[in-house]
């Protein structure tokens, strides 16, 4: 997948995650700033790297301000960035995605 | 060397403190130390116009230890008027010993950076002031004492106070205070009564003058120096601040509910048996919930005792307590009542927590409701430091009440992403041999050595895990967290409630 126009998913709540995503000339670049960096901040790092390989995206520009949110809600608030940084691209059938 | 929780305290900041080596005091004989007196004269009197002009009258100067109380909590402004007309004289190397400090006393950060202030000891650290010395801004590293620590400290002498600033709602021209009446009322003054009857000259500071004599009597004319006249010493309701929530949390209630199980089915939940609860959503909860219990099975309590809440006195009108033992008020609604329940009687911080007195309240107490940011599977309890390591608590009576018959430690298995039960707390507060009961959204941990426990509350419905099995759970919801770096230096250590080493805190790696 190819990351297109800028989204963003989630909000500044506790225990949820606000993740700013855009396209980047070269690479992964990711910028984390999380109530829990020193506990979770590289594992914050990992995970999203995951989520985007799995996706196939090789270049894109994170943003993330993090209020403590778990795995899961990284995992969904990443995967509502990345359809919403494609669409434009090619159109998302929200309805049947896993 | 390690001391029995297993920290180790570095020998070149230990001074001549001993390593903790359990609850119970091997203390035989105490020698209390006693304040100079400089006899007031007759026609002398007390009233002086400022603070500078007080702190003249003192002849305070370099190197002096002075201390203040917290009973206006977040709404104190004596702490921050008196450091900076003291700054502004160009005093330095102070110690302070304040009963505590909370997040208003953030200014004191420039004071230690200009050298003003060089030691401190304290029961509590928040916000900025916190921070800053979790990153190192003190040379000394604080000592943190428990309340009924700070008594025993003050009573031995390892803190020798040159001057009390003490904030007080009304006195008399004389010297008579009190927290009940006045323009800022506060209630209890039971710690401040330590630093009237230790400290070397008592400063009190009000911002409301009653005729002679004003009763009642908390802090006595024959303890009390000076005065000066104030236009506001704080604000009543700043008292409350973070500690009077009353939680509609799911979680919290579902947490209180299960503190009740545990009380009204143990050995304990009988007629005339006593409690103290602490702050917090939860606990006031508890409260509510345990009058309820109280009432449908005739039970009243005796006492209950520490910082009190409004609950605690619907319990008080209802009947269902006896007295209420009153170290600190909690809201405006406890520190009025003081002044006009005659069954809620005000305790000095010794009576209340002393380990080294002839008795303190905290010995009869059955059962008490504490909270805490992390327990790990020791039953070591942290309230000092956040899971990010930097100090942002305080130990308040914590480790004095928890000597109770049944010490129960009210906490959610997770909060966000932070596990609440962990493999090794930060920084160990109580240690886990004086708790007893774990109580969590999702089920309780007994402590292995309290089989009667065990027993009697097996098979009452109540879910029932190891620590070690709540940990995991903790664990599976938020993976297993990073340590947190550290540096080498000490930035504060952790007395026990009998002087002991308990536990130290390292400066934070940035």
């Amino acid at each position: 997948m190819e990351i297109i126009n800028q989204s963003t998913s989630g909000t500044l709540e506790s225990s949820d995650i606000q993740i700013i995503l855009g396209p980047n000339k070269q690479g992964i670049d990711i910028d984390i700033r999380s109530s829990v960096q020193k506990q979770f901040g590289e594992h914050i790092d990992m995970l999203i790297r995951k989520i985007l390989s799995d996706k196939m995206i090789e270049h894109a520009k994170v943003l993330v301000v993090d209020n403590g949110a778990l795995d899961c809600t990284i995992r969904a608030r990443m995967e509502t960035a990345i359809y919403r940084s494609i669409e434009g691209n090619q159109r998302v059938e929200w309805g049947v995605i896993k | 060397m390690m001391n029995k929780v297993k920290r180790e305290i570095p020998e070149e900041v230990r001074g001549n403190n001993k390593l903790f080596a359990g609850v119970n005091t091997d203390c035989k004989v105490v020698q209390r130390a006693a304040p100079k007196v400089r006899p007031i004269k007759l026609g002398e009197e007390k009233l002086v116009a400022s603070i500078e002009e007080v702190i003249n009258k003192l002849n305070l100067c370099d190197n002096m230890t002075i201390s203040f109380h917290h009973h206006f909590r977040e709404g104190d402004y004596i702490i921050n008027l008196v450091m900076d007309a003291i700054a502004k004289k160009g005093i330095k190397n102070l110690t302070i010993a304040p009963s505590s400090l909370t997040n208003v006393h953030a200014p004191l950060v420039h004071h230690i950076k200009t050298g003003v202030i060089t030691n401190m000891t304290t029961s509590g650290l928040r916000g900025e002031l916190g921070e800053a010395i979790s990153n190192g801004v003190m040379k000394e590293p604080v000592r943190l004492r428990s309340h009924g620590g700070r008594a025993r400290a003050i009573e031995a002498g390892d803190i020798k106070i040159d001057v009390a600033f003490l904030g007080v709602p009304s006195t008399d021209l004389y010297g008579n205070a009190n927290g009940v009446k006045g323009k800022t009322i506060c209630g209890s003054l039971g710690y401040a009564q330590m630093d009237a009857k230790y400290a070397d000259q008592v400063v009190l500071l009000t911002d409301t003058i009653l005729p002679y004599p004003n009763t009642p009597i908390s802090i006595a004319q024959t303890d009390v120096d000076y005065i000066v006249k104030l236009d506001k010493i704080g604000d009543s309701e700043g008292i409350g601040i973070g500690a009077t929530r009353f939680t509609t949390n799911p979680k919290e209630l579902q947490i209180a509910e299960l503190v009740k199980e545990v009380i009204t089915k143990s050995v304990y939940f009988k007629n005339g048996f006593s409690f103290q609860t602490g702050t917090g959503g939860a606990a006031l909860a508890v409260t509510r919930f345990l009058a309820e219990e109280m009432k449908n099975n005739s039970i009243k309590a005796s006492f209950a005792l520490g910082g009190i809440t409004k609950p605690m006195l619907t319990l008080l009108e209802e009947n269902l307590v006896d007295t209420i033992l009153d170290v600190q008020d909690f809201d405006k609604e406890a520190a009025i009542s003081l002044g006009q329940q005659e069954r809620q009687i005000e305790i000095s911080a010794s009576y209340y927590a002393d380990p080294h007195n002839k008795g303190a309240a905290v010995n009869q107490l059955d059962v008490v409701i504490l909270s805490a940011l992390e327990v790990d599977n020791q039953f070591n309890v942290n309230v000092m430091t956040g899971s990010d390591g930097v100090l942002r608590g305080a130990i308040g009576g914590h480790c004095d009440a928890a000597n109770a018959k049944m010490t129960i430690i009210s906490a959610p298995l997770v909060r966000g992403r932070i596990p609440t039960i962990v493999d090794r707390v930060n920084t160990v507060i109580t240690p886990g041999e004086s708790v007893d009961v774990i109580v969590t959204e999702i089920g309780i941990a007994i402590n292995p050595k309290r089989r009667d426990l065990i027993a009697s509350l097996s098979d009452q419905g109540i879910p029932i895990f190891t620590i070690d099995a709540l940990q995991e759970k903790a664990y599976e919801i938020t993976g297993t967290p990073k340590p947190i770096e550290y540096e080498d230096k000490v930035v504060a250590l952790v007395e026990y409630r009998d002087g002991t080493l308990i536990d130290k805190v390292l400066q934070v790696k940035q």
